[in-house]
């Protein structure tokens, strides 16, 4: 069903130079939903959404984004495409050299010929919509993580896109930034009739604000299904990860010599 | 023994290539994807201006402050030497020539490298290292056309005008010294400097010199900035190799361009 | 945070002192504006000799720079040195002038000195002038002048 996914991500496998990262993933994202994409550090969450944003171009299998194949486009093409996507970097990435305002009036500057009178506007009620119309003349400096983010998140919103991707939102945050951003993700979804990829490894605030999870572990996806057939799942590495245990199927230790064997070799 | 020369040849050819001959052929790829990216800053040129602004206006004090120093340094040294053979009046041809031959080019050229060059590095390694250009391909604009291209334009813009600046303080601080100071007739010193100075010869060999240190210090910055690994270590590590590299090609440009312009003469 | 406009009139001023340095450069130190080459002739004057005479030394009359030396060849012919002289537009000289290399002060820079002739018609672009005298060099000068003395000792024995 092409027309009800938006993203479809099919038999993926992708490596940086001799390290496979992803290995045969299949994923579909529908329309208007919030996914997640959950795993361990390291497991090739980031690197499956620079697929998806085609910043990257997968080894074999198809990634395709609104039925159109991302690593078959050219680069206008693909530019095009990206203009209706929204990217939330993990520390947001605003552009150090530009106020609040600036950053979130980016992407109209660059790609419409709309008058300054109404950027103006359209920028005020996109940092409305994340609370900080009273921090536009703020540079990022004079921000705190949490506020950085919402403007980024502001900034990511720019031109109401289709597709919203986050990367890791919630790293770093204190407790209040943490549950403000996760509520915004879910409202500005359902409010721009978006649909939404969280790549995260927050469980306890994921798993509240998502419709659907997929749950990685080195390079594979190990299980799918709604918030409440994750919490139910008896895959014990999942478990682990679920409830934060240290040590499960994935070791507290890196591999190593025995201990005793270690501290008696001279 | 024949092996292990061999060994060390192969390392030390290995070492030459990837560090030098591969790196190479990246930066000439960068700099042709820059000049075909570079419709952007100059049909929106303020966005040229505010790099202008960074790598030139900024630069402006250090640059005037250093060529009246050097200036008056050649006036003293000049006079010193030139007493000996009784051609004091010969001062001003002393001090312009070798400025705008030279010392205007080169000392402007090392001073722009450390003062804009370094901070083109730095600027763009950390836009790099915090997702700044990742973010912007995201948003469907090229890094290489909005970040890259007008820094690289207004250190080409900028390098010459630094450099007039430098000979011009640097003649006139050797007129301080030499006519104010120490009292070498003040008609003799411009008229002998007039005689002998030739427009063409000197002021635009002078100028071709600065634009052609420009484009080359400011490659190299941009370059290193995008080059960066996106880490703290990475950022100064670029940083201190756009400095030290810059400077190289400068002193190396120079005696190429001094051998093709001077010649017998 | 700098306002566009304030950035505009920096690079503004930026711009306006550089091209007053250049400006300086080309009018005060190279003295562009009384001696431009647009407008002079050439003249050809051949010499025996033209010591370390330089491509850019300076043409005078009566002490002034009225042109400059622009190329100099050697003629495989007649074996002489051809000299191209560059004189100003604006300075006229008899047809039968004639050329000397000259040395300014005693370890100077050696230039070409134009004498004036009385004839009637100009030099045009071009001509080549008769009476030249080559340089000094100072090696045959004392060489000769040994052989003077040498000669005079021969002579009183």
């Amino acid at each position: 069903m092409a027309t009800s996914n938006l993203v479809e991500v099919e038999d993926v496998t992708f490596s940086y130079d001799e390290r496979q990262v992803l290995k045969n993933i299949n994923l579909v994202v529908p329309k208007g939903r919030v996914v997640a994409i959950m795993g361990l550090s390291g497991c090739g969450k980031t690197t499956l959404l620079r697929l998806i944003g085609g910043a990257l171009r997968p080894n074999h299998g198809e990634v395709r984004v609104a039925g159109r194949a991302i690593n078959r486009l050219s680069d206008d093409e693909l530019f095009a495409l990206r203009r209706k996507m929204g990217m939330l970097f993990q520390f947001g990435a605003l552009f150090t050299d530009m106020s609040s305002f600036d950053n979130v009036a980016f992407q109209m500057r660059e790609h419409t010929n709309l008058p300054e009178s109404l950027i103006r506007d359209l920028a005020l009620m996109k940092l409305q919509a994340v609370g900080l119309r009273g921090a536009a003349d703020l540079m990022p400096s004079e921000l705190s993580g949490g506020m950085a983010r919402r403007v980024a998140l502001a900034r990511s919103i720019a031109l109401d896109p289709m597709l919203m991707m986050y990367d890791e939102p919630f790293t770093g945050l204190d407790p209040i930034s943490l549950g403000v951003i996760g509520q915004l993700i879910r409202r500005l979804n359902d409010s721009l009739g978006a649909t939404s990829i969280v790549v995260t490894h927050d469980v306890a605030e994921a798993l509240e604000l998502v419709d659907y999870v997929y749950y990685m572990s080195t390079g594979k996806v190990e299980f799918h299904g709604t918030p409440d057939q994750i919490r139910a799942a008896g895959l014990p590495s999942l478990r682990q990860f679920v409830y934060g245990e240290p040590d499960g199927p994935v070791p507290f230790h890196y591999p190593a010599p025995e201990y005793r064997q270690d501290l008696l070799a001279q | 023994m024949t092996g292990r020369i061999a060994e060390l040849m192969r390392a030390l050819g290995a070492r030459i290539v990837n560090n030098w001959v591969w790196r190479l052929g990246v930066a000439i790829r960068f700099l042709w994807l820059t000049l075909r990216e570079s419709g952007p800053s100059f049909r929106r040129f303020h966005l040229t201006i505010r790099e202008i602004y960074f790598a030139g206006v900024l630069s402006l004090v250090v640059i005037m402050v250093s060529g009246l120093f050097v200036g008056m340094v050649l006036g003293l040294q000049g006079y010193d030497t030139l007493v000996r053979f009784g051609s004091s009046e010969v001062l001003g041809t002393l001090v312009a020539l070798t400025l705008v031959r030279e010392l205007g080019p080169v000392v402007a050229g090392l001073l722009f490298a450390s003062r804009a060059g370094s901070a083109i590095t730095a600027e763009i390694g950390l836009m790099k290292a915090t997702e700044q250009l990742a973010a912007m391909e995201m948003m469907a604009v090229d890094p290489i056309a909005r970040v890259v291209a007008p820094r690289f334009w207004a250190g080409v813009i900028s390098m010459p005008v630094l450099a007039a600046l430098f000979s011009a303080m640097g003649v006139f601080g050797g007129y301080l010294v030499g006519v104010r100071l120490i009292g070498v007739d003040e008609g003799s010193f411009w008229s002998q400097m007039q005689a002998s100075v030739d427009f063409r010869e000197d002021i635009v060999n002078g100028f071709i010199k600065s634009l052609v240190f420009g484009i080359a210090v400011t490659w190299i910055a941009v370059y290193e900035g995008y080059d960066a690994p996106p880490t703290a270590e990475g950022v100064s590590g670029a940083t201190t190799r756009t400095v030290v590299t810059s400077s190289l090609a400068i002193l190396a440009l120079d005696v190429v361009l001094t051998a093709l312009m001077f010649r017998g003469q | 945070m700098m306002t566009r406009k304030e950035l505009d009139l920096w690079v503004g001023i930026f711009a306006v002192i550089g091209i007053g340095a250049m400006l300086f450069l080309s009018l005060k130190v190279a003295n562009l504006a009384s001696f431009s080459s647009a407008d002079t002739y050439p003249i050809l004057a051949k010499f025996d000799n033209i010591g370390a005479l330089k491509v850019r030394a300076p043409v005078k009359s009566a002490g002034v720079v009225v042109g400059r030396v622009s190329e100099i060849r050697f003629d495989n012919e007649s074996f002489e040195a051809v000299v191209t002289l560059n004189v100003d537009g604006r300075y006229k000289f008899p047809k039968d002038s004639s050329a000397k290399i000259l040395t300014s002060g005693l370890l100077g820079e050696q230039y070409i000195g134009l004498t004036p002739g009385g004839d009637s018609v100009n030099l045009k672009g071009g001509d080549t002038l008769k009476l030249t005298q080559s340089a000094v060099v100072l090696e045959n000068l004392i060489g000769q002048f040994l052989y003077n003395k040498a000669a005079e000792g021969e002579g009183k024995k």
